[in-house]
């Protein structure tokens, strides 16, 4: 396996409503920062592009296809798009340097969830026969794994509290966080439950916003002359639609992934873990056997802004700035997809 | 359409109709739903799945053993939704709950009517509240009601027993649209009566209507241009095909044109003129609405019409300077 590095990246604000930007004033801002990270001019300088996004958030159809617009692919690129969030465009292209078919490419995901009711939306990626049909939504399936863990006295309240106290707490430093601030379990425990047992804070916000990285071979790093963090491993796992057959209080896709991934081959200075919902981060630190001393979610987490799409890629751009700025070695990245963690990608990050 | 400050929005409902085909396994589960009938599958290990699965999600192997289960069964994890939305099964406070059916191994998802959150409780008995009609979909089980509840509703009995093959599975979807910022610049000029592209910084070519960036740089595009009436035809076709709730009556013309001073074209309607007379290259000009009905639209031009002046040559065709500038 040949060592990938990433060389730039960058994000938007996490905003509740972005209004009156469409999906190329969206993506630009944070594909110009990353051409300037990197000193390139636009697309045409990369080997490989690859976006993701999902049409139906917005209610748009081929809003994908309008986004190239901010590419400037003229003449044609190699472009390729993935209806998922961006962390599994860096998976294809990470492919495609292993194929030795490209050198380098650039990442960008996009979300724009406000013109829909997004837990609505989200409920028809369920299965068409059995599930879609009711509408049941992606914070209920949450809820009702929240339970099962408070039920069998794994978790408790307060340990879910705990989560969100700490990421918000940490969301204070993030300046592209939607919610921050300093509260206390006590406090957070005190407001009422909204899809009980889930309280409001247990869920993540719903965001409008754009990421982009430019990742390359390690060669192709050291010609641009720009610091770089190192992707030793990735490995992406899936778990079966029918949900009624899954133990719903752990993550065994996770667990296999990170073990594929190596995470075990070193110290985790820190992970940056996709859990729209506080006890899922329990449940992954669990499954990627993390300890204390590994450092979770300093961004504050997808609790403290979550733009569907482009979360899972700017969980591992969070990690590799902060190796490429030298507050650690070694860390963790994970994105997910579908309900209660059906889908994780890992990957493994190392300074040079 | 309603705008403030730089917001133009609309709010839209988006609808997938889809039917979609059963198969033999999910056919077979909606055909005995409609029976007023629960059945799981026995996977690869003996376990009773429900709802049946195709194949094992374990051994992958395809599953036809049948096993009928209880409509009856325990509640072993749920939720409770204060504030149903607006698609929800059920318009009062209600669970989720994954529910073990007497006879499975494994939970299905639906919902239960239990009037109070302080009714429902883990490892609790519900039963099926069939609907008054089945039709083989997921809603002929109008949720689960708490075991003890008397149902008295009349079933009627079923209205067929061939088996079902497919299901109709209409998605709507409801949005509230917001127009980009160059999209709702370029919409409040033509509520004035202008036309209004934008300039590309690198390469000069003027885009109408605009999008925020020139697609062939890749470079945000912010200096606005004001273009007239006048066009060219860059292609065209004749639509022969009545199109149904366009109040156009066929055979009419639609045509790419390029105004002058830009670089793009856009689509309109071509009228004033006989379809056979239409070419490339003809020179047309707009023709607007009375002021009254403009709004932020493009229908505020009616359509383009052919002016008394030479063809431009095909290889000048988008390269006009505007006159006005």
């Amino acid at each position: 396996m040949r060592d990938v590095a990433i060389v730039a990246f960058a994000q938007s604000n996490c905003q509740r409503d972005a209004g009156a930007q469409n999906e190329v004033e969206l993506i630009m801002p944070v594909l110009t920062e990353v051409f300037k990270q990197t000193g390139i001019k636009s697309a045409q300088d990369v080997d490989f592009t690859c976006s993701g996004s999902c049409d139906y958030q917005q209610g748009a159809a081929f809003a994908f296809v309008a986004g190239v617009d901010a590419l400037g692919a003229v003449p044609p690129i190699k472009e390729s798009h993935v209806e998922m969030d961006a962390a599994w465009a860096l998976y294809e292209a990470w492919l495609k340097i292993q194929m030795g078919s490209a050198e380098s490419a650039l990442l960008y995901g996009f979300g724009k969830s406000s013109p829909g009711e997004l837990p609505i939306v989200l409920s028809q990626q369920l299965d068409p026969y059995y599930l879609a049909p009711l509408w049941v939504d992606t914070i209920a399936f949450a809820a009702m794994q929240a339970r099962t863990m408070l039920d069998s006295g794994e978790i408790t309240e307060a340990d879910m509290a705990e989560v969100v106290a700490r990421s918000r707490n940490n969301a204070l430093k993030n300046p592209h966080a939607q919610l921050k601030g300093d509260q206390t379990v006590a406090d957070l425990l005190k407001e009422a439950t909204y899809v009980s047992p889930l309280r409001r804070h247990d869920c993540c916000p719903i965001s409008d916003g754009a990421c982009a990285m430019i990742i390359c071979t390690i060669e192709k790093a050291e010609e641009w002359g720009k610091p770089y963090a190192i992707i030793k491993g990735i490995d992406h796992r899936i778990e079966t639609h029918h949900i009624g057959s899954r133990d719903l209080s752990r993550s065994v896709s996770t667990e296999i992934a990170g073990k594929a991934a190596g995470v075990a081959n070193g110290p985790v200075d820190v992970a940056e873990l996709y859990a729209p919902f506080s006890h899922q981060e329990i449940i992954l630190k669990k499954a990627l056997g993390l300890g204390d001393d590994t450092v979770i979610n300093p961004s504050g987490g997808v609790l403290a802004g979550n733009v569907m799409m482009a979360s899972g890629l700017s969980r591992i751009g969070e990690v590799a700035m902060r190796i490429i700025r030298g507050e650690a070695k070694r860390g963790v990245a994970h994105a997910t997809s579908g309900p209660c963690l059906q889908q994780n990608l890992i990957t493994v990050l190392e300074a040079k | 359409m309603s705008s403030s400050a730089e917001i133009l929005s609309q709010a839209f409902t988006l609808g997938y109709t889809y039917t979609r085909s059963t198969g033999p396994i999910v056919g077979q589960f909606l055909t005995s739903l409609r029976a007023r009938k629960m059945v799981g599958i026995k996977a690869s290990d003996g376990k009773v799945l429900v709802p049946p699965v195709e194949f094992d999600p374990v051994s992958a192997a395809a599953l036809t053993e049948f096993v009928d289960v209880a409509d009856a069964g325990v509640v072993k994890t749920w939720c409770w939704v204060k504030e149903p939305r607006k698609a929800h099964p059920s318009d009062k406070p209600f669970a989720w709950a994954m529910i073990q059916l007497d006879g499975a191994d494994t939970p299905m998802l639906h919902w239960v009517d239990a009037g109070d959150e302080a009714a429902m409780s883990t490892g609790m008995r519900v039963k099926v509240r069939w609907a008054e009609e089945t039709k083989g979909l997921m809603s002929d089980v109008n949720g689960f009601v708490p075991e003890a509840v008397a149902l008295l509703g009349e079933l009627k009995p079923a209205t067929s027993d061939e088996q079902i093959t497919g299901m109709e599975a209409p998605i709507y979807l409801t949005y509230n649209f917001t127009a980009g910022k160059a999209t709702a610049r370029y919409l409040q000029s033509m509520k004035k009566g202008k036309l209004v592209g934008q300039r590309c910084p690198n390469c000069r070519n003027v885009y109408i209507p605009p999008r925020g960036s020139c697609a062939a740089c890749g470079v945000p595009t912010e200096e606005e241009v004001t273009l007239g009436n006048k066009a060219t035809v860059e292609s065209f076709t004749i639509v022969y095909i009545p199109i149904p709730g366009n109040p156009i009556k066929p055979p009419y013309v639609i045509a790419n044109l390029v105004l002058d001073g830009a670089n793009l074209s856009f689509l309109h309607l071509l009228s004033e003129c006989k379809n056979e007379d239409v070419r490339i290259g003809m020179r047309v000009e707009a023709l607007w609405k009375p002021e009254a009905e403009w709004g932020y639209a493009m229908e505020n031009i009616q359509y383009f019409k052919p002016i008394d002046e030479p063809d431009v040559p095909v290889d000048q065709i988008g390269k006009l300077i505007d006159e006005g500038r």
